[in-house]
This record gives structure tokens, C-alpha cells and sequence, in this order.
């Protein structure tokens, strides 16, 4: 390999020739499931059963979404309407509830603080499983089963603790100066959080933002437990509903995961600097 | 003024604590209480039924045809322990090679977003696309398998085979994940002091030597992150499994979250529902401890 990495064709050296073919490789494999799905969405499902879906001859078809779109049963319409009815709400609610401890806890001392902060990692690390029993009775006995506001509150309350976390690692690194400067003037906590604070923390409002709403949208177990009735499904569990057990469509199923995942896509898209950071932000810090 | 300091944490804090005690903590306190809830009086019934329960759909150690040479099912706790022993040196393995790799790589940014996009997608699609890429017919890996000239069961739908289901699933979860590892790694390459292996490198060591005996060690507190991060993924892992297999067949891909999930709608047996979510937890606090001493402890050191 040493001799390698002396060895050029022209200007450019193997080695680093190598490397990028293979990587590029495994690259558009690893991209691969994603183009046969594609493919699967845009073409008559009983072409692809005869000729599969990796030639490009044959016909095309936008028939697939416009079933998964307006299916009588399970619809996407439906699912888009009820995820976005869940995940809005239950995005906003908890970071700003979070915002506020999070300063709390980066910013003073009181009893029983390393108690409840260790509250919060724990229930970072425990399993939903661990609570949808004795909330599913709760819901039931509050009339909030198979509703989405009982959902957005669920939701809300299960994300407060990884955020109360992130932003208390973010509060941590805000250098207190101002804030000092700003009591010294004679500013009141309220106001030196809401007009000096909040507006540096912008960055990684946008982060804990994405990442929620990413979480939410792709929920599956709450939805599965708390929602009874298909008009009230939100996309994750239309989708999954769309799946026979012994046949399936996957014209209708390719369409419909697409639907599914493109919102997530497109917001990683747009705030991808927020996202990657919101990711190793909160695992990376201590 | 330390009154007035305490009436403004206390304020702040309020909405949290109520919320995360209303629905968070009560309800996890409620699902140890009702696992030990039998129809006897309180006892340890319901761990000792999930524990040794022998149907394969249901069992979590030793399902009944683990006698029979042809595994799996073996239990769902062994699933996910076969589970997290082949993803997780997978995963940690591919991420770490890949970021150094993508140093050399033109377009770089656009590998690692095409890694990542599993880490964006739902679960839910996450799974379906898994079933998809093993499918018989449609299949990225059976189809690529049948052109290489492989027959036999590898170029069957891998879902449908007890022989297969679970490992197709943990390899389409390795597809899943592999993008957080890259990512935690990627970041972590950025922070290396570079200047100890610009002297290796003038001291003439090889990409290799340079690789195992100077990078990887340096890495240490990335992989870690990985490692604790992975662990409770491939432990709490449910939406993959439920919709592409549903455990089946016979079992074969069952796992914890799901045994859980059939107790509690199939069964609307509360009590060993409630015990297999208490024995999940309480596995998942071997790397949820893990990361809570990692937290603690970089918060003295500050």
C-alpha cells in the first residue's frame, strides 16, 4: 500500500481513486432501497409483479399516490391531517416548557436539583412500554382515548425530559456576563429570560424543533395504543394499516411510505445544519 | 432575595414537574405496581409466567421448540441480545472506517446524507422498506443474490423464514443506523489533534498503523456515545419488527417491546404486560446507567 500511495494516473494518485469508488459504491447500494421504492410508486403494480422494477421500459403511472392519497380506508389525507394536528402542538409545547426549567437548572441551585436531573436522564433511557398501561386507563377515565389532543399531551409530556436536557447543556454554554449585567441593572429573572436569553438560544430552538418533530411524526407505539378509530390515525399508522397480511400491495405501500417520509425528508433538507447538530448535541455533551 | 430566587425556580420548574408527574412518572410507578398484581393477592406470579413461558409468540428465554435443531425462535430476550451483539460492533465498525474514509472522498456531505436519511425516515417505513429490500421477487438483496447465481432459501422473501426473519431485520436495522454512527464520528474526527498523526505520518507509520494504534483510541469517548446510544435503540426496538414480521414467523424475530405489545393488546393480560415492560426497563438501564454516570461525571469535571 505504501508503494500505492506513490502511484498517480495523471494528476490524481490510486490510492485516493480507490477509496472514492469504493465508497461511492456502497454509497448508491445503500441508496438502492430507496430508488426501488420510488420506481415501485410510479409504476402499475402489476407490471412491476411481471417485470420488477429495475427497467425503465414499461409504462408510468402517478395512480399508486392518488390511491394512497384518497383510499377509503386508510387514506394518507386523513393520516396527513391528524400527524400534523399531533405533531404542531406537541412540538411548541414542550419546548417552551422545557425552556424553562432547562434555565432553571443551568442557572441556579435548589433542593433536590441533582435528584430530579437524574429523573430526567433516567427517563430518557426508559422504554415507552414503561408508561402506556396505566395512561391507557388514564386516557380512558379523562375521555381522551382515541383523541389527538390526549395524544399531543402524551407526546408533550415524553419529550420534555430529552429537551429539558439539551437546552440545559445549551444554557451551560451561554456565557453569563449579560445575564449578570442585565440583574446588576436591575432586570427581573422573567424579563432577563424572555428578552436577553430566549433570543440566543434561537439555534438550538431550531434543533430541539426538528428533531421533535421528526420523533413525533414518526411515532408509532403511542398511535398504536391511544387511537382507536382509522379517521383518526395519524400517517405512520395509515401507512402501516396498508400492509396485507399475506398480500401485498406495494404499488399502494410504496406510495404511501413516501408520503410518509417526506415530510421528515424535507424538513431535514431544510434545517439539516439544525439536525445534525440537535443529534450530536445532545449524545456528545458529557 | 434567596425567597425570591426559590419563587422564580419554583415557577419556572412548575409546569414541567406537574406534566412529568402526571404523565410520565405516575405512570411509570403504576406499571411496576400492576406487575405485581395477580389474581392471588401481590406477588412475583407474572415475572415468573413472562420469564418462563414457553410458546414461542410469547416467550422471552426458551420457547418451546428450542429442542428441535433448527433456531430460531429461541426467546425474545435472546433476540434482542443476538440482536445488539451483531448491529452494534456492525454499526460502530462501519461508521468509524467510513467518516476516516470520507476525508479523501469528493462530495463527502452527499455520502453522508444519503447515510443519514435512515436515521430521518419512521420506523414504521423504516421496517416496510426492510421488508421490501428482502422481498422475494421485488427485493434489493434477493434479486442482487439470484443474479450472482445463489439459490435456495437467500434468494427467498428472508421475512417469511423463521431460519432468516431475524437476522434480514438486523441487517436492515444496520441500513437503519449505520448514518448515527457516521454522524458521531464524522463530528468527533473534527475535534482530533491532528498534529499526532501528521507525526506518525512523518515518522512513516502506514495508513493502517495509524488507523488502529493513534485514531481509534482518540475516538474513544465517540464510540462509547455509539455504543450506549445503539444499545438502547437495538433494546427498545419495536415499529421495525411489528410492521414487517410482527415476530413472526413462529416467533423467530420476536422482541421484548413486542412480547410487551401482545401481552397488552392480544392477551389484555395488564399484569405480564406490565412485567415484561419492567424487565425491559430494567435491561435498558444497563447502558441507561451507563450514560447517566458518562453525564454526571463530565458534570463534576467542569
Amino acid at each position: 500500500m505504501q508503494r500505492l500511495g506513490r502511484l498517480r494516473l495523471g494528476k490524481i494518485k490510486v490510492k485516493y481513486l480507490i477509496i472514492n469508488i469504493i465508497v461511492w459504491f456502497i454509497a448508491l447500494a445503500w441508496l438502492l432501497p430507496f430508488i426501488g421504492v420510488a420506481m415501485v410508486s410510479i409504476k402499475p403494480f402489476k407490471e412491476v409483479v411481471l417485470n420488477g422494477w429495475w427497467t425503465l421500459t414499461g409504462h408510468y403511472t402517478l395512480n399508486n399516490f392518488v390511491d394512497a392519497w384518497s383510499n377509503p380506508v386508510y387514506s394518507v389525507a386523513t393520516g396527513y391531517r391528524n400527524s400534523f394536528i399531533v405533531v404542531i402542538p406537541s412540538t411548541i409545547i414542550p419546548l417552551f416548557i422545557a425552556a424553562l426549567a432547562a434555565y432553571v437548572f443551568s442557572r441556579f441551585s435548589f433542593p433536590l436539583k441533582t435528584m430530579l436531573f437524574i429523573t430526567l436522564l433516567l427517563i430518557m433511557a426508559m422504554p415507552q412500554q414503561m408508561s402506556v398501561i396505566p395512561l391507557f386507563f388514564m386516557m380512558n377515565r379523562l375521555g381522551l382515548y382515541d383523541r389527538l389532543e390526549g395524544l399531543i399531551l402524551l407526546h408533550s409530556a415524553w419529550g420534555l425530559a430529552w429537551i429539558t436536557f439539551f437546552l440545559k447543556n445549551f444554557f451551560d454554554t451561554l456565557p453569563k456576563e449579560v445575564e449578570e449585567a442585565a440583574r446588576v441593572d436591575g432586570a427581573s429573572d422573567i424579563h432577563i429570560f424572555f428578552k436577553i436569553v430566549l433570543p440566543m438560544t434561537l439555534p438550538a430552538i431550531a434543533s430541539v424543533a426538528a428533531i421533535q418533530f421528526t420523533w413525533v411524526w414518526s411515532d408509532f407505539f403511542y398511535a398504536l395504543v391511544f387511537l382507536a378509530s382509522p379517521d383518526k390515525y395519524v400517517v405512520t399508522l395509515q401507512v402501516a394499516s396498508m400492509k396485507g397480511q399475506y398480500h401485498i400491495d406495494w404499488g399502494l405501500l410504496s406510495a404511501g411510505s413516501i408520503f410518509a417520509m417526506s415530510v421528515p425528508l424535507i424538513l431535514y433538507a431544510l434545517l439539516q445544519k439544525y439536525y445534525v447538530r440537535g443529534m450530536i448535541g445532545w449524545t456528545v455533551k458529557g | 432575595m434567596k425567597r425570591t430566587k426559590y419563587k422564580i425556580t419554583l415557577l419556572f420548574l412548575l409546569p414541567e414537574l406537574i406534566f412529568l408527574a402526571v404523565f410520565v412518572l405516575t405512570p411509570i410507578i403504576g406499571t411496576v405496581v400492576i406487575s405485581f398484581l395477580t389474581p392471588g393477592g401481590a406477588g412475583l406470579d407474572n415475572y415468573y409466567k413472562v420469564v418462563t413461558e414457553k410458546s414461542p409468540d410469547k416467550a422471552l428465554v426458551l420457547p418451546d421448540n428450542i429442542a428441535k435443531a433448527r433456531p430460531p425462535p429461541w426467546g425474545a430476550f435472546i433476540h434482542n441480545i443476538v440482536w445488539v451483539a451483531i448491529h452494534l460492533p456492525i454499526v460502530v465498525f462501519l461508521g468509524m472506517i467510513l467518516a476516516y474514509l470520507l476525508h479523501e472522498v469528493r462530495g463527502s456531505s452527499i455520502v453522508k446524507s444519503i447515510f443519514f436519511l435512515g436515521m430521518v425516515i419512521p420506523m414504521v417505513v423504516g421496517g416496510l422498506l426492510i421488508r421490501f429490500m428482502f422481498d422475494g421477487t421485488l427485493g434489493v438483496v434477493p434479486v442482487v443474490l439470484k443474479t450472482l447465481g445463489i439459490k435456495g432459501l437467500i434468494s427467498k422473501t428472508w421475512t417469511n423464514y423463521p431460519q432468516t426473519a431475524l437476522i434480514s431485520l438486523i441487517l436492515g436495522s444496520v441500513w437503519l443506523w449505520t448514518g448515527f454512527s457516521l454522524t458521531v464520528y464524522s463530528a468527533a474526527y473534527e475535534s482530533l489533534p491532528k498534529s499526532y498523526i501528521e507525526a506518525a505520518k512523518i515518522d512513516g507509520a502506514s495508513g493502517f498503523q495509524i488507523f488502529f494504534k493513534i485514531v481509534v483510541p482518540l475516538l474513544k469517548h465517540a464510540t462509547i456515545i455509539v455504543v450506549i446510544m445503539t444499545m438502547l435503540w437495538d433494546l427498545k426496538i419495536f415499529d421495525i419488527v411489528y410492521v414487517s414480521t410482527l415476530g413472526g414467523p413462529g416467533g423467530s424475530s420476536n422482541v421484548m417491546a413486542l412480547v410487551m405489545y401482545l401481552y397488552f393488546a392480544r392477551s389484555l393480560d395488564y399484569g405480564r404486560s406490565s412485567a415484561t415492560a419492567v424487565i425491559l426497563a430494567i435491561i435498558t438501564l444497563i447502558p441507561g446507567v451507563w450514560f447517566i454516570r458518562r453525564v454526571m461525571k463530565g458534570a463534576k469535571t467542569r
